[in-house]
Parts: structure tokens; C-alpha cells; sequence
């Protein structure tokens, strides 16, 4: 009897209806990409870099669906460019000027979401565009998944092609300087893979939430590990979990989807703040012996 | 030289005062509409009398609509301001207040019954307990025609004649529309009468008209889906045999794909809910988004 009440409530969700399977391929997907790049954004103390950024690529999204629709191909692709401009002209600033990082950010995704806002209101149409311009998990077609799928691997693929630099520079940017100039195009490429998976999650979470899914996990993958690898893989599997569960969530209590998602992240985050073994704080208030070397 | 400064003066402030007391004669009265279906209501009974603004445009959604400092302006200069009621224009109160106009403000649904909300999710929004949809039955299109006929005969006396015979021309036309609808949907089996959309607009159509819809979000497109709802939908098109999913022109069309992509029900064209098409659209007046929605649910319910 139980076994069957444990089957309908964590398998039969899934098993019964092809939306509700369509929203966990999306979002163990997504969870896949953005636990690694939101672990090397913390790291580099870059936490509210995702944030700016997301609002950089609204307005390109815009514009995309302004021109042709509700087509996905031009609203990833204008949500890609304003991304992209914006994090080369930033990176351009701050390697270049006197200026730093967060503040180049910060003018350059001002100025794109104002260029944003301003060409809509040009165009004068006043269609719900927060319904349009983010996609809905409870509603990914094969085109979506397949865009989140090719997102994710591109992400993984190049985050192994530049892993070593990156990690060096996060630990010691002088050392990196002195031994090797790829730091500069690896932090490009960064970037730009951050731009990539904020635009699979516009899709795949509907919300500005989207960021949620890269940094909560980070944050959580912090308090368990010190190592950058092992920090990626609970980064990732806290995120596939907080899918799984917020999709449950949505479906058991009739919660909006994205925002359980997110919800259910903030939790595991919050257990992990008290208990983490690195630095958790209940660990800091009772250290206990130590078991490790 | 004097005297042709002083009038080039006033013919400024004449232009700068479009409601000056001494233009208000001949020249056509400016009035605003909230939205487009409304608008075109109040041209039918206003005709040439009248100049009408609305502040949602053709395809907006003036469930979630972000009034404009141009929006304020014209509702200042305007003489008389039309609006729907029954909660459906939220920010209406705070641009009449921001405008500061003096303009009456005329609730066209006085009088109706006002339906309640049953939405598929049981989702509470700020739009409070009623439907505000209840253009979506001709009956109550009838009701909002007096209403505005009785608006501008009080407001502008010397109009009255063409008032009453514009009105009553046009209510001859919504009687004919409203035998049509009948005629119609007398013709689809009655258990073939049920349909799905995005967004529950016809609640006032499915009272009148019979044919039973269902809406994966509440009445207000305000309120994002859960996958309970979406789940929910799904059984019952599958239990009930629903023949036809509906999408509108101003919500998430994707959500209704993936609905009708799993039950295998029909997508149905789209039906027009809360606002008219612009030129390049089928449904540029009131009659027409009736006879257009019409069109479809016959075409889709009729197997």
C-alpha cells in the first residue's frame, strides 16, 4: 500500500502526464549547464553578474519578438547578441579603463534595458510581454528542449576547454597573468557561456528566475565542498534536485512552477547554511573532532 | 498689428484647449474608451458627433496594461471617459485620479448581472468576485449600447437625435448578430459543446450561448499556470472527449499547444477576447470578433 502512494506521488506526475516529463528533461538540462557556471560566477565574486546580465538579454529578446514573433530562433538569437555586446563591451571597459568590472556592468545593462523599453514603447504594442518573452516550463515543445539540450552540452564542452585557466585565475588572477595571456579570451568565453544559459533559462523557467537556478545551487555546492570539482557536482545535483522536487511541488499544491523550482533551491540553501560541513553554522558554533586528514 | 497678434493668440489657445467652450459647437466631441471593443461600441453610437480614443489598443490586454503620460493626457481633455467596470481596467481609478480630468467616467456594464468568476485554477487576483468579460454575450453588448447612448444624450443634449437613431441602428444590427449566433451553435450536437482556451474570457458567451468553456489559468491572464491546473485540464479533456483547444490574441499561445500536443483535442483557430485586431486582423469591430469567434468554434466543434 505505501509503495504505491510513494509511486503516485514522486513517479506518477511524471509517468501520467508528457508535460510535466518535458519540464524535468528541461530542467535537469538547464541544471546541468548553469550549476558550473554559476559556481565559477561565486568564485569570482561575479554572484550578481547573472542577475545585470539577465536583464541585459530582455531587452534583445524583445526586440527579437518585435521583428518576427513569437519565434524562438530570433528571440534566443536577440537575447544572445544584447548579451553578448554587452558582456564584451564590459570586459572591454574593465581590461582597458580605470573603470571595474561591476561598474562597466552596471552602465552597459542600464543602457540596454533602456534601449529595450524604448524601442517597444516605439513600436507601441502593449501585448503581455513578460508571457511572451519568457517561455513557460509547463510548456516546452520539442524546439525548446532541444535549444536547452544543445545549451547545456555547448556549456559543458567548452567550460572542459577553458577549465584550467579558469580555475586558476578564480585562485590567483596575478599567477595566471604571469604564466599564460588565455585568461583574457577564457573569461570571454565565460561569459558568453553565461549569456547561453541565462537564455536557456528564460525558456525553460519563465521568470527572472531563471538566474535562481545558477546561483542557488552555487551557494549551496559552497557549504559542502572545497574543492572546485566537487563543488560543480553538488552545484548540479542540488539543482537537478530542486527541479525534481519544485515540479512535484507545483503539481502536488498547485504552485506556480518556476517559482517552486526556485523555492525548493532556496530551502536545500538554507539547510546547507546551517548544517554545510564547510563553514555551515552550526558546524562553526559546534566544530566537533576532526574526522578528515 | 495689434488686434492680428491678439487673434493669432487666442487661435493658439484655442488649439492648445481642445475643449474650449467656444470650439465645443462645431467641432467633433472627444471621448476615450479604455479599450478597443468598447471603443468601437461608443463610434457606433457616436458617429460622426464624436472623436474616440481608446487607451488600450487593438490587441492589448488591459488586464495587465501600464497606462502612458499620454494616456493621463488624453483622459484629461476628454469630455467623457467610457470604461468597462467589474474590476477590469485595475489601474483605471489611479490614471482617472493622475489625469486629474473633470470627465465623467461611465461604467458601461451598469446593469448587467454580473457573473461569477469561476475560474479552472480557483486563482483570486485584484480583480475581486466578478467576470469582466461580459461583452462576450450580445445580450450584454445590447446593455452597454444604452448605456453609452444614455452617457452622450446626457452629456451632449443637441446630439440627441442622431444619438438615438445611431443607437438604435446599431442594436438592430446586434439583434440580427445575436439570432445568428444561435442559429449556429443550434447546429453543433450539444455534447460536442465544449471547449478549451487560455484564458477563462467566456464565461458570459458559455451562460448565453451554451457551449461550455474551460481555461487553464483564472480569469485574469495575470496568474501563472501550476502544473496542478495543467494536469487537471488534461484529465478532464481526456475523460470529457473535448473536441477543440482554443488560443487567444493576448495570451502564451505555447501553454495550449503543449495541452492540445498531449490530448490529441483539436487547436482551434484563435479566438478574440479581450481586444480587437488592428487593420491588418479579421476582427476590426465588435460584430466582427463575434461572427470571427463564431466562425471557429463552428469550425472546430462541427466534426
Amino acid at each position: 500500500m505505501p509503495v504505491s502512494m510513494l509511486y503516485d506521488f514522486f513517479i506518477a506526475p511524471f509517468a501520467d502526464f508528457e508535460f510535466m516529463r518535458r519540464a524535468l528533461a528541461g530542467t535537469l538540462a538547464l541544471a546541468l549547464g548553469a550549476g558550473a557556471i554559476g559556481v565559477f560566477l561565486m568564485l569570482r565574486r561575479m554572484s550578481l553578474v547573472g542577475d545585470a546580465m539577465a536583464h541585459a538579454i530582455l531587452p534583445g529578446a524583445a526586440v527579437g519578438f518585435l521583428l518576427s514573433g513569437l519565434s524562438l530562433v530570433a528571440m534566443t538569437a536577440g537575447g544572445f547578441i544584447a548579451g553578448c555586446v554587452v558582456a564584451l563591451l564590459t570586459g572591454f571597459v574593465a581590461r582597458t579603463t580605470e573603470l571595474k568590472e561591476d561598474a562597466a556592468l552596471a552602465t552597459f545593462y542600464l543602457l540596454s534595458l533602456a534601449l529595450g523599453v524604448t524601442i517597444i514603447s516605439l513600436k507601441g504594442t502593449n501585448i503581455d510581454l513578460l508571457h511572451v518573452l519568457f517561455g513557460n516550463v509547463l510548456a516546452l515543445d520539442d524546439q525548446t528542449l532541444l535549444l536547452i539540450a544543445v545549451n547545456a552540452t555547448i556549456t559543458l564542452v567548452v567550460l572542459a576547454l577553458i577549465y584550467r585557466p579558469l580555475v586558476i585565475e578564480c585562485v590567483d588572477p596575478g599567477f595566471m597573468r604571469s604564466v599564460s595571456s588565455a585568461g583574457g579570451p577564457a573569461h570571454f568565453a565565460f561569459l558568453v557561456l553565461v549569456v547561453v544559459n541565462l537564455v536557456s533559462g528564460f525558456h525553460a523557467l519563465g521568470t527572472l528566475l531563471a538566474v535562481g537556478i545558477m546561483m542557488l545551487p552555487a551557494a549551496i555546492g559552497r557549504f559542502w565542498a572545497r574543492d572546485v570539482t566537487l563543488m560543480v557536482l553538488i552545484a548540479t545535483a542540488s539543482g537537478a534536485a530542486a527541479g525534481y522536487a519544485g515540479l512535484l511541488l507545483s503539481f502536488h499544491t498547485g504552485v506556480a512552477s518556476g517559482p517552486a523550482i526556485i523555492l525548493v533551491a532556496g530551502a536545500l540553501y538554507v539547510v546547507s547554511l546551517l548544517f554545510g560541513r564547510v563553514g555551515g553554522l552550526v558546524r562553526q558554533a559546534f566544530p566537533g573532532r576532526h574526522l578528515e586528514a | 498689428m495689434l488686434t492680428r497678434r491678439r487673434t493669432i493668440f487666442a487661435m493658439a489657445c484655442a488649439a492648445l484647449l481642445p475643449g474650449a467652450p467656444a470650439r465645443a459647437q462645431d467641432k467633433a466631441q472627444h471621448v476615450i474608451a479604455s479599450f478597443s471593443i468598447l471603443g468601437d461600441l461608443v463610434k457606433n453610437v457616436g458617429g460622426e458627433r464624436l472623436q474616440v480614443g481608446t487607451l488600450v489598443g487593438p490587441n492589448g490586454n488591459a488586464h495587465v496594461y501600464a497606462p502612458s503620460p499620454g494616456d493621463a493626457k488624453s483622459v484629461a481633455d476628454a469630455k467623457l471617459v467610457f470604461v468597462n467596470g467589474l474590476g477590469f481596467e485595475g489601474w483605471i481609478d489611479r490614471l482617472v485620479k493622475a489625469s486629474g480630468t473633470k470627465a465623467p467616467i461611465i461604467v458601461a456594464t451598469k446593469g448587467i448581472k454580473p457573473r461569477e468568476r469561476a475560474g479552472a485554477g480557483g486563482h483570486d487576483h485584484d480583480h475581486g468576485p466578478a467576470d469582466p468579460h461580459a461583452w462576450q454575450s450580445v445580450a450584454n453588448a445590447k446593455v452597454y449600447v444604452a448605456n453609452i447612448r444614455d452617457a452622450l444624450i446626457a452629456a451632449d443634449p443637441a446630439g440627441k437625435d442622431v444619438y438615438a437613431a445611431n443607437a438604435a441602428a446599431y442594436l438592430a444590427k446586434l439583434d440580427a448578430l445575436e439570432q445568428e449566433v444561435r442559429d449556429v451553435i443550434a447546429k453543433v450536437p450539444a455534447d460536442r459543446r465544449r471547449v478549451i482556451t487560455s484564458h477563462a474570457a467566456f464565461g458570459y458567451f458559455q451562460d448565453a450561448y451554451g457551449v461550455r468553456f474551460t481555461a487553464p489559468q483564472g480569469v485574469s491572464t495575470e496568474a501563472e499556470a501550476s502544473a496542478k491546473d495543467v494536469a487537471a485540464i488534461i484529465t478532464q479533456i481526456k475523460k470529457q472527449k473535448i473536441p477543440a483547444v482554443f488560443l487567444e490574441n493576448v495570451t502564451d499561445p505555447r501553454l495550449v499547444q503543449q495541452i492540445a500536443r498531449e490530448t490529441g483535442a483539436k487547436i482551434g483557430g484563435t479566438l478574440y477576447s479581450d481586444a480587437l485586431t488592428d487593420a491588418k486582423g479579421d476582427a476590426t469591430t465588435y460584430i466582427d470578433l463575434i461572427r470571427h469567434n463564431l466562425k471557429q468554434l463552428a469550425a472546430a466543434l462541427e466534426s
